[in-house]
């Protein structure tokens, strides 16, 4: 993989992404929002779909953006941006804007704005050949709302739609692959990234910004008071998603599957629920932790048949 | 006289009249999805592009949310935009005309109205406009291809004017209108350009003057916000009619935002719309022939709402019918622009007599006969001194 970042100190100084937002302590969309803007610098027109991001960026008057950017709803940032896209190659080409001055579209949403309700833009974005970062921050469920389950919750998570009663255990089906969904439209570049494994994420997103045409990158991004974890525990809980398995940073360049974080031991999965108060009620039931040990199993068997080879490692002690 | 009979006039539907506006006046992005009977206007204005003869960037989008999402982009980027929708289109889009208005860009869409669901129905009425009368756009109906041809690049001037900044939609009627192939005089890209420049008056997203567009607000600034569209739609009254005054000066056309027809002696008129007017006329014409004073007001522009010409050129009229070709269910009278004509004289010195009728819903054939029976109506409600106080629902199998 091309190395544009080899250390944390090459990532640019320069904070677009500036301080005084609503954001929860601990949370990890910030992190990502805060190295994507570093990375993409200031001719970037940023597209957002409604979510948590937007509302704790954009209080009126105020702003953290210090780039152009614009919120329109939930479903549809993917075809604003389409139009922004539109609008700035047909304008270079008439001479209305400057032809020589290059300007990025990133466009990002949460999990329920990419996974759910703005799937349909998103897939209209792809398949039009948009050039667009489109960058996802997947924090599991609609959190803006106040925890309900989405199509990217977890098997077992408990949600305020997926309660833990006498009846359900949490959210009963698994996560959908938004990655494979996105591949499914020829794109030359899609990715997974995490913000713990930061030097990774930034030379995505530069990455994916040099290339033309439409791109998706999916990142990881703990949420504290959905996922009832600590907010000084948000970056181990990343670390760990990684280190069991559970998620594996991987890009797809033009076809070519690779991984990015190679794990040649993998930590049992129950290292990762226990950490977090949304799978506490599983912990009592071992056969539902073993269930989820299997479906990572199986996601890590898939994802080593994609690399053809043993990238991700078996479980410590198994 | 002799200049205007050199112009070259072509034959055109109101589909292909819009398409033809939108190519004179330069437009840098065009977001569609297919919809009968708005189709021909993208399928134009695709050949067109085909043929290099638009210089403009076509997103054939999945869906008609996304088509206005994408010219909200392309408009907040700083580009001249058009969209084109009817019906279930319109109904799709609904979440995002507010959002269009509210963030006060200039896109200019055409409607080729039409019935809605259900039962399905592909024919022509205004459900589907009337539906959207309160996202703040503003509205214009259209009664001939050339008008709505002119209407089109009048839409431009008033959407882009920076006392309005406001999205407009120019209505016609499906079929009658969209399918029906009339004589136009096409305004040349150079005419067009001069009387509706290109200049970006509004807002836009640029690197070197970041902005922050379509924020969150509280109960602090929100009223505000919405306050300044109440503002800008009053504005757009002005505009609209210096838009057609400067239209009629530089082209000879001009259509006023009321026209009224036969109205100086009337004692009852209609309030009509779209299509129907030409019909009412014929059917005053028709009326007076056998004895009734008969008049009719076309209502071009029907947001912002031309309250103070209508009451004035009505104040001679003794009864007044408003021809609603879309139901509001459940409403005081169920004919939407009655209640609206209704609000207007309630505050006036003048009061006629009201009546509404209902017509023409799913296309339904209201002819000149019908028009004529609805004057006689009226004629008889206001030697009574008063209205029904319900709609009349004209030609339906009650």
């Amino acid at each position: 993989m091309t190395m544009y970042f080899k250390k944390l100190t090459d990532i640019p100084r320069e904070e677009r992404f500036v301080s005084g937002h609503r954001l929860c302590a601990g949370c990890g969309a910030g992190v990502i929002m805060r190295h994507l803007l570093k990375v993409a610098g200031k001719d970037a027109i940023i597209v957002e779909a409604t979510g948590c991001v937007e509302v704790s960026t954009t209080v009126y008057p105020q702003t953290t953006w210090t780039n152009p950017w614009i919120h329109v709803a939930f479903e549809n940032a993917a075809a604003v941006a389409s139009g922004v896209e539109a609008a700035l190659k047909v304008l270079r080409k008439k001479g209305l804007i400057p032809p020589d001055k290059k300007v990025k579209i990133i466009t990002i949403g949460g999990d329920g704005g990419t996974f759910d309700i703005g799937l349909q833009a998103l897939s209209g974005m792809l398949e039009r050949g948009h050039d667009v970062l489109y960058v996802c921050y997947d924090n599991e469920a609609y959190m803006n709302t106040g925890i309900q389950r989405s199509a990217a919750t977890p098997y077992g998570a408990w949600t305020t739609t997926t309660p833990a009663g006498t009846k359900w255990r949490g959210e009963w089906r698994p996560k959908k692959d938004l990655i494979s969904i996105a591949l499914a439209h020829n794109i030359p570049y899609a990715a997974t990234a995490n913000p713990y494994y930061v030097l990774d994420m930034v030379n995505k997103f530069k990455k994916a910004l040099e290339i033309e045409g439409p791109k998706v990158i999916h990142t990881f991004s703990p949420c504290t008071p959905g996922w009832r974890i600590d907010p000084s525990k948000s970056m181990e809980v990343a670390r760990l998603a990684v280190q069991t398995g559970v998620w594996v940073n991987y890009e797809v360049e033009n076809g070519e599957f690779r991984v990015t974080t190679p794990v040649p031991k993998r930590k049992p999965v129950v290292e990762y629920l226990k950490l977090q108060g949304r799978f506490r009620h599983l912990l009592q039931h071992p056969e539902e932790i073993e269930k989820i040990q299997r479906m990572v199993d199986e996601y890590v068997e898939k994802i080593n048949s994609l690399a053809g080879k043993t990238v991700i490692g078996p479980v410590e002690g198994r | 006289m002799a200049q205007q009979l050199l112009k070259k006039k072509l034959a055109l539907s109101s589909n292909y009249a819009v398409a033809y506006a939108v190519k004179a006046l330069d437009v840098d992005v065009i977001a569609a999805y297919p919809i009968t009977p708005q189709t021909h206007v993208v399928e134009k204005l695709s050949e067109f592009a085909a043929n290099g003869e638009i210089d403009a960037e076509m997103i054939h989008v999945e869906s008609e949310h996304s088509a206005l999402s994408a010219v909200i982009g392309a408009s907040a980027a700083g580009a001249r935009v058009f969209t084109a929708t009817a019906s279930q289109g319109l109904a799709l889009m609904h979440e995002v005309l507010h959002i269009a208005s509210g963030m006060r860009l200039p896109i200019v869409m055409s409607i080729a109205t039409r019935a809605l669901s259900a039962p399905i129905s592909i024919w022509n009425d205004y459900s589907d406009v009337m539906n959207a009368r309160d996202t703040g756009w503003i509205i214009y109906f259209t009664s001939s291809a050339q008008e709505t041809h002119d209407t089109v690049i009048q839409a431009y001037r008033v959407a882009e004017n920076p006392k309005v900044h406001l999205p407009v939609m120019v209505a016609y009627d499906g079929y009658i209108m969209s399918h029906t192939v009339e004589p136009v005089e096409v305004v040349e890209k150079d005419e067009a350009l001069r009387y509706a420049p290109k200049k970006v008056t509004w807002p836009k997203l640029d690197p070197d003057q970041p902005i922050t567009m379509g924020t969150i607000t509280s109960p602090d600034w929100y009223y505000e916000f919405k306050y300044q569209q109440v503002v800008a739609m009053r504005e757009a009254l002005r505009a609209a009619e210096e838009a057609d005054k400067e239209y009629g000066r530089m082209f000879g056309r001009s259509y006023g935002v009321v026209e009224g027809f036969m109205l100086e002696d009337a004692d009852v008129a209609l309030i009509t719309m779209g299509a129907f007017a030409n019909t009412a006329k014929v059917a005053a014409v028709e009326a007076r022939k056998r004895g009734v004073k008969a008049g009719v007001l076309r209502l071009r522009l029907y947001r912002p709402f031309p309250r103070d010409a209508i009451i004035k050129m009505l104040s001679n009229v003794s009864a007044v019918g408003v021809v609603d070709k879309a139901i509001s269910f459940g409403a005081p009278v169920e004919g939407p622009v009655f209640n609206e004509v209704a609000g207007a004289f309630y505050s006036s010195d003048n009061k006629p007599v009201l009546v509404s009728f209902i017509a023409g819903i799913g296309q339904r054939t209201v002819l000149v006969e019908d028009f004529v029976s609805m004057f006689k109506k009226l004629l008889d409600y206001a030697k009574v001194g008063r209205g029904p106080g319900e709609s009349i629902y004209v030609g339906v199998r009650a």
